[in-house]
C-alpha cells in the first residue's frame, strides 16, 4: 500500500476563536489508501476534516494535496482540486430531487461526465436510482448518506472525505455503506480519508488509522495494528460498539 | 373527523351547533370594545359614544354561522373526499391534468395579449383606460417586481426587505437622466437596469456573510437608505415634490405619444386623440419586459449559476464543498434580481410622469415579498397569481359602492386593503403553506420530468 502521499497534514492547528481545536496534527493519507480517523466525542476529527476543506483556516501548519499546499485556498478552490466530502450530518439538498442533488456534484466538469457517472452512483446505490426525481428532504436517512456520498462521487474526486457516514444509521445499512466504499477503492483505486465514531466497522475496512484525542493524534497504525491494540480496544471498542 | 360519512349525523350537528354559539361568544367577546361602540366628536368637539348593536350583530352571526357550516359541513366535505382519494390509491404525482391545467401557460397568454384588444371593445376607447392601466399595468409591474425579487429570494434564498430600493434606483435614474440629458426611454430601460444592477452588488458586499434574519435587517435598512438619500438630496432629487413631466415612452422614436409633436401616434394613424392608446402600448411594454424576466428566469434555472443559487438556498456549506462560489453566486442573485428592479422601476416613472420618494416605502417592499411568499417561493405561475388577487383584488376593493349600502356611507373598502391582505395571507399560508404553487420543477432529469408534488416533502423542509 506504500503509494506516494497524496494528502499531506503537517503540524496544523486550528482555533476557534481562542479556543484551540487542534493542537499540531500531523496525517499523511497515500494514494489509492482508505484512512480512518477515529476517537471520542469532541476529539476535533470533524475540525480536520473541516481543516483539510479550509474552513476554517489553520492557524498555523500546512495541508499539503498533491504536491501542491492548500493551507489557504478558500474552500471552493480546494474542492474544485477534486477533493471531495461527504460533510457531518450529510447536508444533502433537501429541496432538489436525488437527480439534481448528484447534478450538484458534477459542477466541476459542467456535466461532462453526468449520465455515465449517474449510471455508476445508480449501479452503486440501487436505492438511488428509485427514488431519483424525489425530494432529497423525503429520503432516509440511510438513503440520505448514500446520496451525499453519491454526489461527493460525482465531482470524479481524487480524494473523498467521509465524516461519519454511519452516523444514526441501521447496522445493516452501514454494512452497505461500508462495502461500497470498500469496492469504489479496490476497483477505482479511490483514495479514501474517513472519519468515524463506529471504531470497529471503519478499523476493519481501512488501510491504516489515527486515533484522536483532544486535538492530537495519539496513536496510529495499520487498522489490524489499532483494532489489536489493547489501549483502542479498551477506549473504542469494548466500551462501545456503536 | 366524522365517524359516519352521513352528513345528517346528529352528533355532527350537536357539535356543529355547540362551536357555533361558542364562536358567537368569542368574536362577541372580541368585538363588543371595537365594533359594538363607537366614539365621535359630537358639535362642541366632545368625545362623546354610541352604540353600533347592529354591526356587531353582523359581526357575531358571521362568526357563528360560519363555524358552524365549517364544522358541521365542509370539513366533513373534506375529510371524505381526502379518504376517498387515499382509498382509490391515487397520488397527487400521478394526477391526470386537465386540459386548462396543461394548457394553462398559453391560455393565460394569449388572454392577457388579448386583454387590451377586448377591454377596448368593451368599453370604449375612454372606458378601457381604466382596466387597461389601473389592473393591466398596475398588475404586470407587481409581477415583473415580484418575479425580480423571486431570484433573490425564491431560487438564491436570500431574504431581501429593501427590493423596492432597486425600483426607486431604476426610477430616478430614467427621471434625472431623461430630464438631464434628453436620453429616451428605450436607452434608459437598459441603463437604469444595470444602474440597478450595480446597486444590487454595493448592497451585496457587506452582506455576504449575512444570511436570514440578520441579511433582512440590513437590507432594510439598505431600502430606507436610498429613501432617505432621495428625500434629503433635494439638489438632485427635488426632495419630497418629487420629479414631474418626466416624458413619455415613444415607439421605438418612430411614433411619439405628445401631443404636440408631429409624429403623433393617434395623428399617423388618423385615431381620435385619447390618452387610452398611450397606456395600451405600456401595457405590451410591460408585458414584454415581464416575458424578458420569466424568460431569463427559466433560462438561468437551467444553467449552472441558476442551479448554484438553489443550491445556495438549501445549503450554503455542501454549496461549498462542491466547488461553487458562494460570493460570486450571491452577487449575481442580488445584480440580477436588481436589475429587473431597475427595468421595472424606469418603466414606473415614465408610466407615470411623475416619480417622489412616496412611491418607494418600506411597504412596496413588503407587498412585493408577501406576492412572493404568497405564490409559492420559486414559481412563476404561482407568483403571477398572487400578483393577480393581491394587486387586482385591491384595485377592485374600489369599485365595491355596493358595500356602502352594507356598512353606511362612510365607509371606504380601500382602507381595509391592509387587513384583507394580512387576512389572506394567513388564510393562504394554513391551507397551502407552501403559497399557491408548491411544487417545483426539477431541472435534471434523465428520461422524463415529473413536477414533485408539494406533498412528498416534509413540512419546514419545503
Amino acid at each position: 500500500m506504500a503509494g506516494e502521499p497524496l494528502l499531506n497534514v503537517q503540524g496544523v492547528e486550528t482555533y476557534y476563536g481562542n479556543i484551540r481545536a487542534l493542537a499540531g496534527v500531523d496525517v499523511v493519507v497515500n494514494r489509492g489508501e482508505i484512512v480512518s480517523l477515529i476517537g471520542a466525542n469532541g476529539a476535533g476529527k470533524s475540525t480536520l476534516m473541516m481543516t483539510i476543506c479550509g474552513s476554517p483556516q489553520a492557524r498555523s501548519g500546512s495541508v499539503i494535496f498533491d504536491g501542491e499546499d492548500i493551507t489557504r485556498q478558500p474552500t471552493h478552490l480546494i474542492a474544485r482540486r477534486r477533493i471531495s466530502q461527504s460533510p457531518e450530518g450529510r447536508r444533502i439538498f433537501p429541496r432538489m430531487t436525488v437527480l439534481e442533488n448528484l447534478q450538484m456534484g458534477a459542477g466541476l466538469d459542467n456535466l461532462k461526465y453526468f449520465k455515465e457517472d449517474v449510471e455508476k452512483i445508480f449501479t452503486l446505490f440501487p436505492r438511488l436510482k428509485e427514488r431519483q426525481s424525489q425530494r432529497g428532504g423525503t429520503l432516509s436517512g440511510g438513503e440520505q448518506q448514500m446520496l451525499s456520498i453519491g454526489r461527493a462521487l460525482m465531482a470524479r474526486p481524487k480524494l473523498l472525505l467521509l465524516d461519519e457516514p454511519s452516523l444514526g444509521l441501521a447496522p445493516l445499512i452501514v454494512k452497505s455503506i461500508f462495502e461500497a466504499i470498500k469496492k469504489l477503492n479496490q476497483e477505482e483505486g479511490l483514495t479514501v480519508f474517513l472519519v468515524e465514531q463506529n471504531a470497529f466497522a471503519a478499523l476493519k475496512l481501512s488501510d491504516r488509522g489515527y486515533v484522536m484525542v483532544n486535538g492530537k493524534v495519539t496513536m496510529a497504525g495499520t487498522g489490524k495494528e489499532l483494532l489489536a491494540n489493547p489501549e483502542v480496544r479498551a477506549a473504542y471498542l469494548e466500551g462501545g460498539r456503536h | 373527523m366524522a365517524n359516519s360519512p352521513d352528513t345528517g349525523n346528529p352528533n355532527l350537528i350537536a357539535k356543529a351547533i355547540k362551536e357555533g354559539i361558542f364562536a358567537g361568544l368569542l368574536a362577541l367577546g372580541m368585538f363588543i370594545l371595537f365594533v359594538g361602540i363607537e366614539t365621535y366628536q359630537d358639535i362642541s368637539n366632545a368625545l362623546v359614544w354610541r352604540t353600533r348593536w347592529g354591526l356587531l350583530a353582523i359581526f357575531v352571526a358571521v362568526a357563528a354561522i360560519g363555524r358552524f357550516l365549517v364544522v358541521g359541513f365542509i370539513k366533513p366535505h373534506i375529510d371524505r373526499r381526502k379518504l376517498a382519494k387515499a382509498k382509490s390509491g391515487v397520488l397527487e404525482i400521478s394526477e391526470e391534468k386537465g386540459f386548462l391545467r396543461t394548457h394553462f401557460l398559453k391560455i393565460a397568454l394569449v388572454a392577457l395579449v388579448l386583454y387590451p384588444i377586448v377591454a377596448v371593445m368593451l368599453a370604449g376607447t375612454q372606458g378601457s383606460l381604466k382596466y387597461v392601466d389601473n389592473f393591466g399595468i398596475q398588475i404586470l409591474i407587481y409581477v415583473m417586481l415580484a418575479w425580480g425579487l423571486n431570484i433573490v429570494v425564491g431560487l438564491a434564498g436570500l431574504l431581501d426587505l429593501g427590493y423596492v430600493a432597486f425600483y426607486a434606483v431604476g426610477a430616478y435614474s430614467y427621471a434625472l437622466l431623461s430630464e438631464h440629458f434628453g436620453l429616451s426611454f428605450w436607452i434608459l430601460l437598459p441603463l437604469a437596469g444595470i444602474l440597478a444592477a450595480m446597486w444590487g452588488i454595493i448592497l451585496g458586499f457587506p452582506v455576504l456573510r449575512l444570511r436570514g434574519d440578520y441579511l433582512a435587517i440590513v437590507t432594510l435598512a439598505f431600502g430606507e437608505i436610498i429613501r432617505l438619500v432621495l428625500i434629503n438630496w433635494t439638489d438632485v432629487t427635488k426632495g419630497t415634490f418629487g420629479i414631474s413631466g418626466i416624458p413619455k415612452a415613444s415607439v421605438f422614436g418612430i411614433w411619439s405619444f405628445d401631443v404636440g409633436a408631429a409624429n403623433n401616434f393617434t395623428k399617423a394613424f388618423g385615431l381620435p386623440m385619447s390618452s387610452a392608446y398611450y397606456k395600451i402600448f405600456l401595457f405590451y411594454v410591460i408585458l414584454a419586459l415581464c416575458l424578458l424576466t420569466a424568460y431569463v428566469t427559466i433560462r438561468l434555472r437551467r444553467m449552472p449559476i441558476g442551479r448554484a443559487w438553489e443550491a445556495l438556498r438549501e445549503d450554503e456549506i455542501a454549496c461549498r464543498s462542491l466547488g461553487i462560489n458562494t460570493v460570486t453566486t450571491k452577487l449575481t442573485a442580488f445584480a440580477i434580481g436588481a436589475m429587473f428592479g431597475g427595468f421595472a422601476g424606469s418603466f414606473f416613472a415614465t408610466r407615470q410622469g411623475f416619480v417622489s420618494p412616496e412611491s418607494f416605502v418600506f411597504l412596496e417592499s413588503a407587498v412585493i415579498l408577501a406576492i412572493v411568499v404568497l405564490g409559492g417561493m420559486g414559481s412563476l405561475t404561482g407568483i403571477a397569481i398572487a400578483a393577480v388577487v393581491m394587486v387586482g383584488g385591491t384595485e377592485l376593493l374600489r369599485e365595491m359602492s355596493f358595500l356602502k349600502l352594507v356598512f353606511g356611507p362612510d365607509f371606504t373598502p380601500e382602507l381595509y386593503r391592509m387587513l384583507l391582505f394580512g387576512l389572506a395571507m394567513i388564510i393562504v399560508m394554513l391551507f397551502k403553506p407552501r403559497g399557491f404553487v408548491g411544487s417545483r420543477e426539477p431541472t435534471a432529469f434523465l428520461k422524463e420530468r415529473k413536477a414533485i408534488a408539494g406533498s412528498f416533502t416534509k413540512e419546514g423542509h419545503g
